[in-house]
């Protein structure tokens, strides 16, 4: 499957990243990870490329990683339907201290406007 | 996040609990913090064990006795305030403030059986209440959009909406007068 991770260096991305470097290793999915901007995330740009590059290697897949500017969730729904993606996977939300579930604002806006299916992991 | 914003009033004074009232189905309800026994945790277990699914919010309560404790765990801890609503010694609704950066996230529950008999209202005023009475400053919570009886009642109560851009609207009140 051609698989496009999109990871903005939230907590919740780097459980997607991690979870999806494990099953491309497997699966053998045709892997893209695309590191794209987010404003409420802590690490730099250049700190999460370098973790995707590591859990990348680490996994010994042969993905792609890439850097995307721009709107995050307009940018992974372009990519997706101008490269023939078959899947966009992405953070499964925040968790508050009550333990309610929010998803991150990249994540709605792609699940309303991808045309490929979208798996949030949790 | 701490973009949140609050309304620049403070909110009414709410009653402190304990106190009790007449539901719409002639059931007395009384209202009462938390206090930590034995006791409260199980009936508090019992109703959100019988808890209607379709009810749930953004994953909560969740499902199944033992991740129901481990949640009851985080919530009930000595740093959060909670105001259960009895009737007998059955809970019919649970309402909490759990402390997030420099403010508390609210929630509140009613079991299925007491729903649409005015308890929300008191048990909401309740917890509001007793935050006020401890010393809460800010108090924020969210709620699916849909869910027009709630939206309406935190309305009334005085919270005002700090985010209406997704899925869930954010409602912020200013409980007391605490800096900045």
């Amino acid at each position: 499957m051609k698989v496009l991770c999109g990871i903005g260096g939230s907590d919740d991305s780097f459980r997607a990243l991690d979870r999806t470097v494990d099953r491309a290793a497997i699966a053998g999915d045709d892997l893209t990870v695309v590191v794209v901007d987010n404003e409420d995330a802590d690490p730099t740009v250049e700190e999460v490329v370098t973790r995707v590059e590591n859990a990348v290697s680490e996994a010994g897949v042969d993905a792609e990683v890439r850097r995307v500017e721009g709107d995050p969730g307009s940018r992974l729904v372009e990519l997706a339907e101008t490269e023939g993606f078959d899947e966009i996977v992405l953070g499964g939300g925040h968790t508050s201290p009550m333990g309610k579930i929010t998803l991150g604002s990249i994540a709605e806006f792609v699940l309303l406007n991808a045309k490929t299916s979208v798996t949030l992991v949790r | 996040m701490t973009d949140r914003t609050y309304p620049d009033a403070v909110a009414d004074d709410f009653p402190a609990p304990p106190s009790s009232f007449t539901d719409r189905e002639g059931r007395t309800i009384e209202i009462r913090p938390y206090e930590g026994t034995d006791e409260e945790d199980e009936a508090l277990v019992e109703m959100y064990d019988s808890f209607d699914p379709a009810d749930r919010a953004q994953g909560i309560p969740p499902s199944g006795e033992s991740r129901i404790r481990e949640w009851l765990d985080a919530i009930l801890g000595d740093d959060c305030y909670n105001v259960i609503a009895w009737c007998d010694d059955e809970v019919a609704g649970h309402a909490t403030l759990v402390p997030d950066e420099d403010a508390y996230e609210l929630a509140i529950f009613v079991h299925q059986t007491y729903q649409r008999a005015g308890i929300g209202t008191y048990l909401i005023r309740g917890l509001l209440g007793h935050g006020q009475a401890v010393g809460v400053g800010k108090v924020w919570l969210t709620v699916e959009r849909w869910n027009r009886a709630a939206v309406s009642l935190y309305k009334k109560i005085g919270f005002e909406t700090s985010n209406a851009e997704s899925f869930e609207l954010e409602m912020g009140l200013r409980l007391t007068d605490d800096a900045e």
